[in-house]
């Protein structure tokens, strides 16, 4: 690496090696990896968790759980790490750190210290977590069940050992992390762009985390305030949330899903950015309605913090109330549905080059239209009624984050990995882990639709004998993208040990933004003559 | 083109699933093996529900078939090898207004029947009953306002209490007993965290909120048994709480209220606890 620095005439500023370099990290490229192998971290520990629950659920009749406590501590688990610390640290402190300064042109973060306490807060948060599962949570039984949700009163008098507060003091350090880092984004986008690289010319990847952030900073702080609230309804008296002292359980809801909803897209919305320089990479042709991308997403963003109580259909809600609420959330579906066709339309006249980051982009592209169009069916509260908390919702949301999201963490995993190593993964070993990917989790989430639909409520380890076809075949799949995920490592251990070198530029003509004019890995410090943009 | 032949054949799995809606099985009061579809009907906004969700999933199937249709085209006719040289359009005014504008009015052709169906289960008719259910960890207690000061509790069976043909983790003990073709208002409460009382062939789910009441209703019209879940996270046993309603004739159900009576009548006058505590109205 110092010998291709110096070969560009850097001069190479002296940095701390060996361990002192990570832990004291102030380079975004380093904390960038640090935060991509903390999403691996949480991913597998995520994924195991899953694959948990579907051996449980696989046969009817309790199979490996004592009681359904343990199984509900492996689905709050497995949601809050998936969220928290696989697909954000994935996303934005990943991805987004990497290549959100080479993109527009920065030296680095605007505030590389905080960049790095944004990171180190992650492990502190992921630990309080674990110490979580060890505690007290409901009565004799260790861990926190109550969903990822954490809804009181199931919350607070359902779970009076201190796992929920360690749960809480987790969420608050992730919490804190993630507005740091949204803090860091913005300035740094706002205020270090290379010259000539206004606004209207950032690629839609750095739109997409400016939008990201923005949520971040306005709806973290709404979830810290609400599970503030639940620490001291618990530990110190108040009553905010219950009704004997004139709370009420269903303040908590509407706290829980005004940030819970923003939640959503701050978990997707920088995948759309990823797919749209993936898409016009190998189409060879620029992004289609550049500015209608960008604003898609911006309005995505603005609408999503209006539309939380769909959330919230059977809690009892006046006419008028959810009447509201399903226009709102229906027009959330005209933005996603310009994103949508706008994909299709860079395509459209291209030259399409199937490599493996095409190949999770396109997949992603159907996925998340399946997924969309069955959010169009919960918006409507009146079916809504007869889905809520059934498996259909577990469908929709995994077809928008499990073959969602995900698949655009991998398509920018794939797409950026020569950049960020600087050498060339196996093709074939890549696209084998697609297809056994997109087989597996189609396998485990299609049929979760059916299951819904014939009333089979979430979030139960144990289910009536007539839904067991569904779900041995939905757990078969997970088996299948499990043996999927093996190949994604093992297709990483060979990448580095093959070496072999990718080059600047290993994707040609249709790379156009400016990561791909630096050196793969790029060097320590990038841009020290800054890039003139026309 | 082998990833082309296998997307589409995965796509036309798909499309024939999801095609698939009017399923064979769907059960009457309970789910059936390797049912696609919702259970079926048994009240008439179950009915309203039905009709709904069918039409909404010829449009979704519509889109998601279109996507797939354009995603199709695209790799066929735009793959390097079909058209070496790509094309520099980047805006096409006319196109994106319109891919702006069809959604809306899809939405809006949606948005019709989806409101007649939410006031139809929103604005509650007059009450011929009226039946109070009460969640609490792990089992539901039923009283009966209208009918006299009874209340009882309804747990499930377990292995070995079942008798031939009661389906696992759905029969009860007692089951909550109403006529056929009346307006019975069900209003719920949580006794210690929230449930939700769920009975899918009716049509009806509605959280029951410590702290509130809330309300709902159905008309029952064929006689049977019919099973719903809790369907709200509540806890350990959260999976087995079932919801089971017997519907049956006025005449059987005036037999079985003076039955109730006796058999549940409460030993001291008081109220239980529970159903005392909750009594905070939300408005
Ligand atoms: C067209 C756009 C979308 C619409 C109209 C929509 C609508 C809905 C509705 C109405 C619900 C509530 C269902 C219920 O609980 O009964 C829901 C749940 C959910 N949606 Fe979406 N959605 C959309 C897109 C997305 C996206 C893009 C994501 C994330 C990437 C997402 C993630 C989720 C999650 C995680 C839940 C379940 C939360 C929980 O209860 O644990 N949705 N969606
Ligand atoms: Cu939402
Ligand atoms: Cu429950």
């Amino acid at each position: 690496m110092d010998t291709i620095a110096k070969a560009h005439g850097e001069d190479q500023h002296d940095h701390p090696h060996g361990w002192r370099r990570y832990l004291y990290s102030t380079n975004h490229k380093d904390i960038g990896t640090m935060y991509l192998a903390f999403a691996l971290l949480g991913g597998l520990v995520g994924g195991v968790l899953s694959i948990g629950m579907r051996l449980e659920l696989m046969h009817p009749g309790l199979q490996f759980f004592h009681d359904s406590h343990m199984f509900n501590v492996f689905t709050t688990a497995h949601g809050l790490i998936m969220i928290f610390f696989m697909v954000m640290p994935a996303m934005i402190g990943g991805f987004g750190n990497w290549m959100v300064p080479l993109m527009i042109g920065a030296p680095d973060m605007a505030f590389p210290r905080m960049n790095n306490i944004s990171f180190w807060l992650l492990p502190a948060s992921f630990t309080l977590l674990i110490i979580s599962l060890f505690v007290e949570g409901e009565p004799g039984a260790p861990g926190v069940a109550a969903g990822w949700t954490i809804y009181a009163p199931l919350s607070t008098t359902g779970h009076p050992g201190p796992a929920v507060d360690f749960a809480i003091l987790s969420l608050h350090l992730a919490g804190a992390s993630s507005i740091l880092g949204a803090i860091n984004f913005i300035t740094t986008i706002f205020n270090m762009r290379a010259p000539g690289m206004t606004m209207h010319k950032m690629p839609l990847f750095v739109w997409s985390q400016l939008v990201t952030v923005f949520l971040i900073l306005l709806a973290m702080p709404v979830l810290a305030g609400a599970i503030t609230m639940l620490l001291t309804d618990r530990n110190f008296g108040t009553t905010f949330f219950t009704p004997s002292g004139g709370g009420d359980p269903l303040l908590f809801q509407h706290l829980f899903w005004f940030f819970g909803h923003p939640e959503v897209y701050i978990l997707i919305v920088p995948g759309f950015g990823m797919v749209s320089q993936i898409v016009a990479t190998f189409a060879r042709k620029p992004v289609f309605g550049y500015l209608g991308m960008a604003y898609a997403m911006v309005a995505i963003g603005g609408i999503g913090f209006v539309v939380w109580a769909h959330h919230m259909y059977t809690v009892g809600m006046s006419t008028a109330v959810q009447a509201y609420f399903v226009v709102a959330t229906m027009v959330i579906a005209v933005p996603t549905g310009v994103k949508i066709f706008s994909w299709v339309a860079t395509m459209w006249g291209g030259s399409l080059e199937f490599k493996t980051p095409m190949l999770w982009a396109i997949g992603f592209i159907f996925l998340f239209t399946v997924g969309g169009v069955t959010g169009v069916v919960l918006a409507n509260a009146g079916v809504d009624r007869s889905l809520q908390d059934t498996y259909y919702v577990v469908a929709h949301f995994h077809y928008v984050l499990s073959l969602g999201a995900v698949f655009t963490i991998f398509a920018g995993w794939y797409y950026w990995f020569p950049k960020m190593s600087g050498y060339m993964y196996s093709e074939p070993i890549g696209k084998l882990h697609f297809w056994l990917t997109f087989i597996g989790v189609n396998i485990v989430f299609f049929p979760q639709h059916f299951l819904g639909l014939s009333g089979m409520p979430r979030r139960i380890a144990d289910y009536p004998d007539a839904f067991a076809g569904w779900n041995l075949v939905s757990s078969i799949g997970s088996y299948i993208s499990g043996v999927g995920a093996l190949v994604f490592f093992f297709g990483v251990a060979h990448a580095f040990m093959r070496k072999q070198r990718a080059g600047d530029n290993p994707w040609g003509a249709g790379a156009t933004t400016l990561e791909w004019t630096l050196p793969s890995p790029p060097p320590f410090h990038q841009y020290n003559e800054l890039p003139l943009i026309k | 083109m082998s990833l082309l032949n296998r997307m589409t054949l995965l796509a036309m799995m798909i499309i024939a699933m999801l095609g698939a809606g009017e399923p064979a099985l769907a059960g009457l009061g309970q789910p059936s093996p390797w049912q696609l579809g919702l259970q079926e009907s048994a009240s008439p906004v179950m009915t309203d529900i039905i009709w709904f969700h069918d039409f909404l999933l010829y449009i979704i199937t519509a889109i998601a078939g279109f996507v797939l249709a354009l995603l199709i085209v695209v790799m066929v006719r735009f793959n390097a090898r079909a058209n070496p040289i790509p094309w520099r359009t980047t805006h096409n005014t006319l196109i994106e207004i319109a891919w702006t504008i069809i959604p809306i009015m899809i939405l809006m052709f949606i948005a019709v029947p989806s409101f007649k169906l939410l006031f139809l289960q929103l604005n509650v008719p007059a009450a011929d009953l009226t039946v109070k259910a009460t969640g609490k960890q792990w089992y539901w207690s039923y009283s009966y306002p209208d009918n006299g000061e009874f209340e009882f509790d309804s747990l499930m069976l377990k292995d070995g209490e079942r008798k031939e043909g009661q389906p696992r983790l759905l029969a009860v003990d007692n089951e909550m007993v109403v006529p056929v073709n009346k307006i019975v208002h069900v209003i719920t409460t949580g006794s210690d965290v929230i449930h939700s009382f769920a009975v899918p062939s009716f049509g009806i789910k509605i959280d029951a909120v410590p702290g509130r009441i809330n309300e709902t209703w159905f008309t029952a019209t064929k006689e049977g048994i019919y099973y719903g879940q809790c369907s709200e996270l509540c806890g350990k046993d959260h999976a087995f709480m079932p919801i089971a309603v017997r519907v049956v004739s006025e005449q059987a159900f005036s037999a079985w209220i003076e039955d109730a009576k006796k058999k549940y009548a409460r030993n001291e006058g008081l109220p239980s606890t529970a159903v005392a505590s909750a009594q905070r109205l939300p408005q």
